[in-house]
Formats: structure tokens, sequence, C-alpha cells
């Protein structure tokens, strides 16, 4: 039983959507936590490179966001435990680039026009064919 | 957009496949690692091979951390999808794979979706709140 679940479609789909979710919530944190904190350049000539370092590190969004990515790392480990690597490495890495297009537009408010959205849908499609 | 901020953008895209690259190559050289002598994996990590990795990888998000600073991240994501041509490129021309049909158009499209990005604006400004609104939150 265990084992008809670990192959079926449902437990896939479940592995990868938990990657590409972890790994849409690090990426739209650590862009809003960078967004929070403003030009990185700027801060180094003001304070120097450790004062930027001390500015990123003491951030929350910022260590939410490395938490997720950490979890999207871990769940990728567990689903190629489960599933076959060419299912669920370009899976999860072309349903990551449309996520975060969405979460971009949705969170971050960003302008995510017509060439955004076919620059997403071509690395979508195009990281699919890579990873053949 | 400036020279500068390009050549961050480039790094960001060529620093996570050539770090990737160097750990693989390190591994192989050492061999397979078993539980038992997991101790080698401290040692694996002073080798050339692998400390280059690492160093390439931590400047591969620090150069992320840099671009996300000033550009969009539907800008920056495009940018680190062309390390999956890089990676396609360096073993068709360095380890002189064969790289079939369907990768040499998954290799176009990336490149066209950085081409597309590239034309546009790279930050969406957004408006700062005035005093009287952040006192009203």
């Amino acid at each position: 039983m265990i084992a008809q679940l670990h192959h079926s479609g449902f437990a896939n789909a479940a592995m990868i959507a938990s990657i590409v979710i972890a790994a849409t919530v690090g990426d739209v944190m650590i862009a809003s936590a960078m967004r929070q904190i403003g030009d990185l350049d700027d801060i180094k000539a003001e304070s120097g490179l450790m004062g930027a370092i001390k500015t990123v590190v003491t951030n929350t969004r910022f260590f939410c966001g490395v938490t997720a990515m950490a979890v999207s790392f871990f769940a990728l480990l567990f689903a190629l435990s489960h599933a076959d690597l060419s299912l669920v490495a370009p899976a999860s890495a072309s349903l990551t680039v449309v996520t975060n297009t969405l979460a971009g537009k949705v969170f971050l408010k960003e302008n995510v026009d017509k060439r955004r959205w076919l620059a997403a849908l071509c690395v979508c499609v195009g990281v699919a064919l890579l990873a053949r | 957009m400036t020279f500068r901020r390009y050549l961050v953008l480039a790094f960001v895209s060529i620093s996570a496949p050539l770090g990737d690259t160097f750990l693989d190559v390190g591994m192989k050289r050492i061999g397979p690692v078993s539980l038992a002598h997991i101790t080698t994996l401290f040692h694996a990590v002073m080798t050339p091979w692998i400390a280059s990795g690492i160093v390439l990888l931590i400047g591969f998000f620090a150069s992320y951390l840099t671009a996300l600073s000033w550009a969009d991240l539907t800008f920056v994501l495009p940018a680190t999808s062309f390390g999956n041509v890089i990676v396609a490129l360096l073993a068709r021309f360095w380890r002189h794979e064969q790289i079939s049909v369907s990768r040499w158009i998954g290799i176009f499209l990336i490149t066209a979706a950085v081409g597309f990005v590239m034309r546009g604006p790279s930050y969406t400004e957004h408006e700062k709140p005035t005093p009287h609104t952040a006192e009203v939150c």
C-alpha cells in the first residue's frame, strides 16, 4: 500500500508541490527583505562590507526566506528518495519559475508585463527541455 | 542599469553552475563517501576543487542578494535560469557530451527569455508612504 502510494501520481504531485511552495516562499521573502533593506551598494558605501552583511543577516524576512529555502532543499531530498530525478528536477524547477512570477506580481507588486510573462513561460519550457 | 549591474547579473548566471561543476569534479576525485567514513567530507572541504566550488556558491548568493536589492525578482529569475544554459554549454564544449535537439531548443528558449526581460525596466518603483499615511498605519 505504502509502495503504491509512493509511486502514485498524487504522492509525486504532493512532493513536487511542497518543493515549489517552499522555494517560492523563500524567494519572495528574500526578495522582499532585499527590497526593504534597499540598495546594498549604497549600504556598503556608507557602512562597509561588514555593515552590509550585518544589515542583511539581522533582517527577519531574510531569515524566514533562508529557512523556507532550507525546507525546499530537504523537501527535494525527500522527493528524490521516492521519485525519479528526471521527474522531480524539471517539474519543480519549471513550476517554481511560474509561481515566482505570480508571487512577484501578487505579493511584491512587481510590474509583471506581457514581456515578463513570456520570459517566465520560455524559461519554464526551456528548463523542462534541458532536463530531459 | 549600469555596466556594473550587468556584471553582477552575469556573475549570478555563471557562478552557480560553475560552483556546482567544481563540487562535482571534486567529489568525483574523492570517490563515494560511506557513513563509516563521514569525516572524509570535512577533509573534502579543504581540497582545491571543493573549496573553489564553495567560494563560487557563496559568491553566487552574495551577488543574487545584491541583484535583488536593485532589481525585481521577476527580472533576476531569468538570469539565474541562464545557469542551466551554461551547464549545457560546458557539457558540450568542455566535457564533449552530445546535446539533443530538444536541449538546443531549451537553450534557445532560456536565452530568448533573458533577452526579453533585459529589454524592459529592472525595478518596479513603489510609492513611499507619506508621513500622514504612515501615522494612520
